[in-house]
């Protein structure tokens, strides 16, 4: 494998626990309340080629709460519309004196294939179905606000797992540190596959199942825009695997519900779970920043 | 000089070990060529005849010339990705005097025209060109090609590689009529109704990449389902490109044992290669169909040995980088394969699997030539064409990507280290490659 930059985070898979571990001592220093100009005179480029509301907004933040210029391209209105490839795109950007590019692609692979080819480092933002370590930092950060530690906790992960780039990076994370990991949910969402990613993962079909004693119970959305033609019965999917208070009884009493957003209410999560006290979906999104700030203090050798 | 050779002509290979399957040979033998053809083979200096032009193959195997029956040489059309003159110079440093060439080019091989145009001397073959002509108009799986007329002009069989044909009855009647002309139908057997989407085989490194992974199925049915159909006309010819599948090998067994005319090649990747080695999303490890199971890779190797295999064939499948240095999901399928197939069939198939040399000669000749009824080729049998490859099966080699014949370089066998080398490559008595 060609080099890539020293600083880019491209996957959680080929991170090993200390370079975890890090960044996360790292992100506990970070306050966006206290702006350090860290990155001051650095330029961050912000690569968007598929829509973001969370990732986008929290990397800008915490990039300009460390003192660093921001830049965005859109794939729509660049010269990404006009057919320029991804390697011409990411040449054109370090040249124009780019220090750091964060990317989303929907392409999996994209993020590393840039890596591969520029000087400066690369953080993948998320990449097709692949990876977004990111946002496994950040559901890192926020269960370790809650929980001592990871090992031994009882985490369940139900939804649309196949085509989530977020739960691929959880699990890796997740099993790194030793916690027990449950998934969930149909066979077209969850292949038996699933079970390679990491030793000792368990598969369960029924919710009440794979709820009960749990210490996280993560949910993802059915991602709709992957589907590629596989038909989910809508009504089905919310009668055996939505996140009800019912099902939420079952988990420890001290559990927390987790979503990586978007969140839609009445599917794959209720009004109510969405808004309970042990949600911290909201405070996901919080934390988001100063993880961010943490990784792009590591990219640019600032930490 | 080189007008006298021209005149008279005339080639001695001399103390050579031959292995030639078709005519059962297997040993120390020298070989005549004249005016194009096998003049002679007997034991050393039995030969009769002279010829004034003699190569010394002390050491070396002397076969007949290898048939490759799965090239894409890209014209017309695509000639920045290869043309005919540099596709079939890749031929030759690969060893292979003949090699079949696929319809799905730009336009599509679907008429006498093009079928002419292909084997004309202007464009500058170096080895024999023998068409596959498009079995259905633009390789669309609705109107049927002119069989007869496509024959005719010289294609040795028809197939729609790239875009198999699903319908049943465009099959039934492709296999119907191809049967009453003797003409094989060669198809690349997959469900695309499965495939939509997919870049690599189904398996735990897809799932990892988060790519999107095809059914073994996806080949399987299709296999299944050709040799059915072929079951049912005498004399149809199903032949089955690039199998890649433990699953679709049991379809082409029971077919063999029934009275249907099957045959089945094997690429050299797919017995080399497994999912695994997409590894980090290299794209030189992207093709169709993609590399599979070690499981399947080890039911290859057994039905290579065998016999339920005929052949082994490159799919030669060049591109230009910026079809390939891209987003994996977006790179083009395939990967050259001539220069290195003969290197992995002895460093893999002989040396780690004890397949006997006899066999892996068989599967590059008489084999093929079976395959799609090449008469007077892949044998030395006296009068048949003199095409001849010749090869150190001992010498130590290593794979330069950036040093091939070919226009492109898409090979994930850079710097691979082989066991087994073309010294010369001789083409109607004359020698269109050898090596320094």
């Amino acid at each position: 494998m060609t080099k890539t930059a020293r600083g880019s985070l491209l996957d959680i898979e080929h991170l090993d626990a200390k370079e975890i571990t890090g960044l996360l001592q790292l992100a506990r220093r970070m306050n966006p309340l206290k702006p350090r100009p860290l990155l001051r005179g650095k330029r961050v480029l912000l690569l968007f080629y598929e829509a973001s509301t969370r990732t986008r907004s929290s990397f800008e933040i915490a990039a300009k709460e460390m003192d660093a210029m921001t830049t965005l391209v859109l794939s729509s209105g660049s010269s990404i519309e006009k057919g320029e490839s991804l390697l011409d795109t990411a040449y054109t950007l370090q040249a124009v004196g780019a220090d750091v590019m964060v990317v989303r692609h929907p392409a999996a692979g994209a993020p590393l294939l840039m890596a591969r080819h520029l000087k400066i480092p690369v953080i993948n933002a998320g990449d097709g179905m692949h990876e977004h370590p990111s946002q496994a930092l950040l559901d890192a950060y926020t269960i370790l606000r809650h929980k001592k530690k990871l090992q031994g906790l009882q985490v369940t992960i139900i939804g649309d797992i196949y085509h989530s780039r977020v739960a691929r990076s959880a699990i890796h994370l997740l099993s790194k540190f030793g916690a027990r990991i449950t998934l969930c949910g149909p066979p077209e969402l969850l292949p038996e596959l699933a079970t390679c990613l990491a030793p000792n993962l368990h598969i369960s079909r029924t919710a009440e199942e794979a709820v009960r004693g749990a210490d996280v119970v993560m949910v993802l959305r059915v991602q709709k825009e992957r589907l590629a033609g596989l038909k989910i019965r809508l009504q089905d999917y919310i009668a055996r695997y939505q996140m009800t208070l019912a099902r939420m009884k079952l988990a420890k009493r001290d559990a927390m519900v987790m979503h990586p957003g978007p969140i839609i209410r009445g599917l794959e999560i209720t009004w109510e779970v969405a808004d309970c006290p042990q949600s911290v979906i909201v405070e996901e999104v919080a934390n988001g920043v100063p993880v961010r700030m943490a990784i792009l203090a590591r990219a640019l050798g600032k930490a | 000089m080189a007008h006298d050779k021209l005149k008279s002509g005339g080639l001695l290979i001399k103390g050579g070990h031959v292995i030639d399957p078709a005519g059962k040979i297997d040993g120390p033998m020298d070989v005549l060529l004249h005016d194009g053809r096998v003049a002679d083979v007997a034991p050393p200096n039995k030969i009769r005849g002279s010829a004034d032009q003699t190569l010394n193959a002390r050491g070396l195997v002397v076969t007949p010339g290898f048939i490759d029956l799965h090239v894409h040489l890209r014209e017309p059309g695509q000639s920045y990705k290869e043309t005919i003159a540099s596709g079939t110079a890749a031929a030759a440093a690969g060893g292979f005097t003949s090699v079949c060439c696929m319809p799905n080019t730009s336009p599509v091989v679907d008429s006498v025209e093009w079928v002419t145009w292909l084997q004309q001397p202007q464009r500058g073959a170096v080895v024999n060109v023998f068409p596959i002509a498009a079995a259905t108009q633009a390789s669309k799986g609705a109107v049927l090609t002119d069989f007869r007329g496509l024959q005719r002009a010289g294609a040795v069989g028809v197939s729609d590689d790239g875009r198999p044909i699903l319908n049943e009855t465009t099959m039934r009647d492709t296999l119907r009529l191809a049967a009453e002309i003797n003409l094989p139908v060669i198809q690349h057997a997959e469900d695309t109704r499965l495939t939509d989407n997919c870049s690599m085989n189904e398996s735990s490194t897809s799932f990892r990449l988060g790519l999107r992974g095809m059914k073994v199925a996806a080949e399987a049915a299709i296999v299944d389902r050709d040799v059915q159909l072929a079951q049912q006309f005498a004399g149809a010819r199903l032949h089955v490109a690039h199998l890649s599948t433990a699953d679709a090998l049991k379809a082409v067994r029971r077919g063999k044992r029934s009275k249907a005319h099957v045959t089945c090649e094997v690429t050299p990747h797919h017995f080399t290669l497994t999912d695994a080695d997409v590894g980090e999303y290299n794209t030189y490890c992207k093709m169709n169909p993609p590399l599979r199971s070690a499981a399947d890779r080890e039911a290859l190797i057994v039905a290579l040995a065998d016999g339920t295999v005929d052949a082994i064939a490159t799919d030669h499948a060049p591109h230009a980088t910026h079809e390939k240095i891209i987003e994996f999901e977006k790179a083009m399928f395939g990967i050259t394969g001539l220069e290195t197939a003969l290197g992995l069939a002895i460093t893999r198939l002989h040396r780690e699997h004890r397949i006997p040399l006899a066999r892996i000669v068989e599967l590059f000749t008489a084999g093929p030539a079976r395959v799609v009824e090449l008469r007077g080729r892949g044998t030395l049998a006296r009068g048949s064409h003199a095409d001849v490859t010749i090869f150190d099966p001992k010498k130590r080699w290593t794979f330069e990507a950036a040093k091939s014949h070919s226009k492109s370089n898409n090979s994930p066998f850079d710097g691979w280290h082989f066991t087994g080398k073309v010294v010369a490559t001789i083409v109607s008595g004359k020698i269109v490659y050898r090596s320094n």
